[in-house]
């Protein structure tokens, strides 16, 4: 992470506004992280853009980690999260003179992705820490009772995320438990749309990502939280009703109570036309809302 | 930085001079003084750099490191909530490993490589020859990392019927093509070192050309040969984004070629733009850049020294 000297800062952004010569003075907002998020945001951005083209907001991705260790460090105006900034996170940021203050944007259900090829329609939390969690007993799928045509060994390729995932804590956290463990041998892939190209490819793979990311090629599992309960199919309505047993919200944080432009930028992601780009991009919005 | 040019000798104005200070002198000294200002930059970069990853890594080394759960542990889960895990034992593992087969693939083609420009191709052949040599070196890791994610990865799975094809074979067979270039220049370089007259000796001798090349030629340019293997683990340990795509990027100490795993570079490539500065992960990732800045340095330095005894004897 590079930190600008402010001086640097001011002095690049002296220099490119006068080399903009008369073109109006534009507020930039710098926002980063969630992977989860960062297709919500780009449309939050471009949608922004024609409502108050005076403000540019720069989006980048990489993980819920970046954002909150930008947030952190003080080099974003607001950082996207798909888990909670931790205790210890938010007093780092408070130490270096930064007050994080977390909104809930909208809900994602986590849906469990497996091959086309993948017989298995319903799973429980169990089965996922059995596959997932150190010496959970689940390596292969005879030993969930599953035989998957195309992939002779059996063998589990257990589809995970890098570890400064917001998705990834989440997981751990929901479906390991608070003590749970990661197996070794995981393939922790860098994005969400990673995770979802690798089981379309592979016959033996399950993988985990954002419902946002569900495509025609993949098969999302009907989850249940206990055996013998019914399952849930992973959906906005099941998210937002709390019906879908690994659903979660998504954050953004900004430094400080939202001031100014950044202000007028929140209060529009809450408003229904922000929220109605929430439910476009395939998220759950974080009220009942008609949109058209 | 600036400072230190005065305790390296840089040549600053004579008092007792009697040359004539006119335009022309001043020129000279300013670019004797860029010349050398530019020939000393590599020992401070390096020095800089090294200075650097010491300084953010050797925090963790003194306060958090313990040494035998750091190399003896093959748990790498350092951003647990509760209870961090930093083992780097299955990276390590991940590395040597793919680094290893890698050199299986380089070494017969980059041999079989540098005796046939060195001693059976000419003219145009061996110089065009050189030229593709030289080019796909330049091909960029991620290109090579690109196909071993959408090309080896399928053909992986239907030749040898496994569950995912990224794994080691991937890794190091991407890896070893990559290598395989500059192993093949200073091969090349080692075995037209070797003075004619070894050759004119063994054929009035009547020993066949593969006779002259196996019995004279190879021997004789052995320690060359050897630098340049060296060069090329140092490659392998080294290189980073074509290993994060074909790998499979999974905590592993593998059990067979089939197996994922993760290599060192790996994992900081992939964890340090999400680390806060200066926090335990953050530092930690700089521990494993010391670890491997050390392991590079020894394997460059030496190759080199055996590279440098050849030319000499």
């Amino acid at each position: 992470m590079l930190k600008m000297n402010p001086l640097l800062a001011v002095s690049i952004a002296t220099a490119i506004s006068l080399a903009a010569g008369n073109a109006q003075a534009r507020t930039e907002i710098q926002n980063k992280g969630s992977d989860t998020l960062v297709n919500v945001a780009q449309a939050f951005a471009e949608e922004y853009a024609k409502v108050n083209p005076e403000v540019a907001i720069a989006v980048s991705g990489g993980g819920s980690g970046t954002g909150i260790a930008a947030m952190i460090n003080g080099t974003v105006d607001i950082a996207n999260s798909s888990r909670k900034m931790k205790d210890k996170e938010i007093k780092q940021a408070q130490e270096r003179g930064h007050n994080p203050i977390e909104h809930i944007v909208g809900y994602d259900a986590l849906a469990i992705y497996v091959n086309k090829a993948n017989p298995a329609n319903s799973m429980t939390i169990a089965d996922l820490a059995k596959i997932y969690g150190r010496d959970g007993g689940a390596t292969k799928w005879q030993d969930l009772g599953i035989q998957v045509p195309g992939c002779d060994s059996g063998e589990i390729v257990v589809v995970s995320r890098q570890n400064n995932s917001g998705t990834y804590a989440y997981f751990q956290e929901h479906v390991l438990g608070e003590k749970g463990k990661f197996r070794l041998g995981t393939l922790d892939m860098h994005g969400s749309k990673d995770v979802v190209d690798l089981v379309e490819k592979t016959p033996c793979a399950i993988g985990y990502s954002g419902l946002a990311y569900a495509t025609d090629h993949v098969k999302t599992v009907c989850m249940a939280m206990e055996p013998g309960k019914p399952c849930v199919m992973p959906s906005e309505d099941a998210a937002l009703d709390g019906s879908y047993p690994i659903a979660r919200p998504l954050f953004m944080y900004t430094n400080g109570e939202p001031q100014g432009e950044i202000k007028k930028y929140m209060d529009w992601i809450m408003s229904d036309a922000g929220q109605c780009l929430v439910a476009k991009e395939g998220y759950a919005p974080v009220r009942k809302i008609a949109c058209k | 930085m600036a400072d230190t040019r005065g305790a390296l000798g840089m040549p600053t104005a004579g008092v007792g001079d009697f040359d004539r200070r006119d335009l022309d002198w001043y020129i000279d000294k300013a670019i004797g003084a860029l010349v050398f200002v530019c020939g000393f930059s590599a020992i401070i970069f390096v020095l800089g750099i090294f200075l650097f990853v010491t300084k953010e890594g050797i925090g963790f080394i003194f306060e958090r490191l313990d040494f035998r759960e750091f190399f003896l542990t093959p748990y790498w889960f350092p951003s647990d909530p509760d209870a961090p895990e930093y083992g780097i034992l299955a990276l390590i593992a991940g590395t040597a490993s793919v680094t290893g087969l890698a050199m299986l693939v380089a070494i017969p083609f980059s041999l079989g490589a540098a005796i046939y420009i060195a001693e059976f191709a000419t003219g145009k052949t061996r110089e065009a020859l050189k030229v593709l040599v030289e080019l796909l070196a330049a091909i960029p890791s991620v290109v090579w990392g690109f196909i071993g994610l959408v090309i080896m990865n399928p053909l992986i799975i239907a030749v040898f019927n496994v569950p995912v094809g990224l794994n080691v074979l991937n890794a190091g067979i991407i890896l070893g093509l990559m290598a395989a270039p500059i192993m093949t220049s200073i091969a090349e370089d080692a075995l037209k070192a070797v003075p004619d007259r070894y050759r004119e000796a063994a054929e009035a001798m009547g020993a066949t050309r593969w006779q002259v090349i196996f019995k004279v030629v190879l021997p004789a340019a052995k320690t060359g040969l050897l630098g340049g293997v060296l060069l090329g683990v140092g490659r392998g340990f080294g290189e980073t984004m074509a290993v994060l795509m074909s790998t499979g990027h999974a905590v592993n100490i593998p059990g067979s070629v089939f197996d994922s795993v993760r290599a060192l570079t790996a994992t900081i490539a992939a964890e340090l733009g999400e680390a806060a500065v200066g926090e335990e992960h953050y530092q930690v990732l700089f521990t494993i850049g010391i670890f491997l800045f050390l392991i590079t340095f020894i394997i460059n330095l030496t190759a080199d020294l055996i590279v440098r005894g050849i030319r000499k004897g």
